[in-house]
């Protein structure tokens, strides 16, 4: 893909799909969420670098999680932050997503952050935007969703050394999953040594194969001397028809359990990009229990959404410097 | 590119800007604290002088990136080593060290910078070299030189097996 996220000098500029990212940009998002995250720990929660930069969170989806990480990141970066909430917004009357966009540009804002139900609508608003504004895709449809991608990388890494020495596992619903989609990518793009796909034939998509990844139906031997299991939450809002025969049914087939994750290695870790399902993907004692960081992705998210919408804003700045 | 100070000539000042601080702070359990990067070198240098003892707990390091006042206009530090101060300066006297004191605005963001983390009893600015070129009203406490620089020019502190300084000729990349 012709990489318009990135400007001339190859610098975030907006934050669409991980795809045709390269590694050094991937690891440089981590290496400065690694900076930023030990802001939590001082008194100022805050520093000064967005400071009269204007962030729209623009969400025509639901989203407790992300809309609020990405709330607290922006503000973490002092920016000012306007939440949109499309349900209470004139879309609603019948504005098209163009004209609303354009009426918010008019208010001078500097970013948006955008998910939305349809797959492309972030990259739509990118090539629509004025050339000051950043756009960060906060997931779209079944196609991408950049940083929780980026976060799940940074979880891995504080856990595990080295990338390409890993076997990661992505268990359940594949087809409907942009963050696996994201994350398929990103692991690929850093070297995993093995991805594996885990799922009901129903669940993943007809070229999995050239995603690069191992394909399992049976999650016992999938799940053999993995490094890593992330789980998937069962889309039920997004399947059209029956693509499983009961929740009860995946459970028992594909839902994590204790034993079943006994055959993973013993110091493997338990990923979830939430909101889970308990009982359906993943058995309370296993998303609980000691193996699981899903609560830390979530402390990582704001780190991981810092460094990105510092450097999409950095990016702007360089591109807007005149010549002196 | 011209030496401004030898290794032996920055040393002798490290001595007296050691001895000028062990005169101000003897009973003060002041902490240090490091510029990123010369003031780190600095900041080191001096530790060494002083004893690990003087101080009552290890180095602190600052990275101003995200407290400058250009970023609208040249956008991030490619610098990714991050601030670290490992003690609550609550209360506390730090000192404050920097290579070069030239504009001032290193300093505001440090200052900055380390009232996020709370509110000390005292800050002291101590700098190897005051040169000329101040933009704001920010002046060093303890001095090791002060050094009149020409346009065109500025002074670098360089560490390759001890400290030096270096006139160098301003090109693009600065």
């Amino acid at each position: 893909m012709n990489n318009n996220q990135l400007t001339e000098n190859g610098q975030l500029r907006h934050f669409l799909t991980i795809e045709g990212l390269k590694k050094p940009l991937l690891t440089e998002i981590m290496d400065r969420a690694e900076q930023f995250s030990g802001i939590t720990n001082r008194q100022v929660k805050k520093v000064p670098i967005l400071r009269g930069k204007t962030i729209v969170n623009l969400f025509f989806e639901n989203s407790t999680r992300t809309r609020s990480t990405f709330e607290l990141a922006a503000k973490r970066l002092s920016a000012d932050v306007m939440n949109f909430n499309i349900s209470t917004s004139a879309t609603s009357k019948g504005e098209s997503l163009l004209d609303t966009l354009h009426n918010l540009e008019s208010m001078h804002t500097d970013m948006f952050v955008v998910r939305h139900n349809q797959s492309g609508a972030a990259e739509f608003i990118a090539q629509h935007v004025s050339p000051h504004v950043s756009v960060i895709n906060a997931g779209d449809g079944c196609h991408a969703h950049p940083t929780q991608a980026m976060l799940d990388m940074f979880t891995i890494r504080r856990h595990k050394n080295n990338f390409p020495d890993l076997r990661v596992a992505i268990v359940g619903d594949i087809l409907h999953s942009r963050v696996a989609r994201s994350q398929i990518q990103a692991l690929s793009t850093l070297g995993v040594g093995e991805i594996r796909v885990i799922g009901p034939k129903t669940l993943l998509p007809a070229d999995c194969q050239t995603l690069g990844v191992h394909v399992y139906h049976d999650m016992e031997a999938g799940l053999e001397d993995v490094d890593v299991v992330i789980m998937l939450r069962l889309q039920l809002e997004r399947m059209q028809g029956a693509l499983i025969p009961s929740a009860r049914e995946y459970f028992h087939c594909f839902g994590l359990t204790d034993d079943k994750l006994k055959l993973a290695k013993p110091d493997a870790i338990v990923m979830h990009p939430g909101p889970i399902n308990r009982g359906v993907e993943i058995a309370s004692s296993v998303a609980d229990g000691p193996q699981s960081v899903i609560l830390e992705q979530v402390t990582h998210g704001i780190a991981v959404r810092m460094a990105v919408m510092s450097m999409a804003m950095g990016a702007q700045s360089e591109q807007n410097e005149l010549p002196a | 590119m011209t030496i401004a100070l030898t290794q032996t000539q920055v040393q002798n000042l490290l001595n007296d800007m050691a001895a000028d601080i062990r005169d101000k702070f003897a009973d003060k359990q002041p902490l240090l604290v490091g510029i990123h990067t010369g003031g780190v070198w600095v900041a080191k240098a001096l530790q060494a002088i002083l004893g690990d003892d003087f101080f009552d707990a290890p180095l602190g390091t600052l990275n101003i990136a995200y407290y400058r006042d250009d970023f609208t206009r040249i956008g991030m530090h490619p610098q990714v080593t991050p601030s670290d101060l490992p003690f609550a300066v609550d209360g506390r006297h730090l000192i404050l060290v920097d290579d070069v004191l030239h504009s001032g605005r290193t300093t505001r963001a440090a200052l900055n910078e380390i009232f996020d983390y709370g509110r000390p009893a005292s800050v002291t600015l101590v700098v190897l070299v005051d040169r000329n070129g101040r933009e704001l009203p920010i002046q060093a406490d303890i001095i090791g030189k002060t050094v009149e620089v020409t346009k065109g020019q500025h002074i670098k502190l360089i560490n390759s097996s001890g400290l030096q300084l270096e006139y160098r000729n301003k090109g693009k990349a600065e």
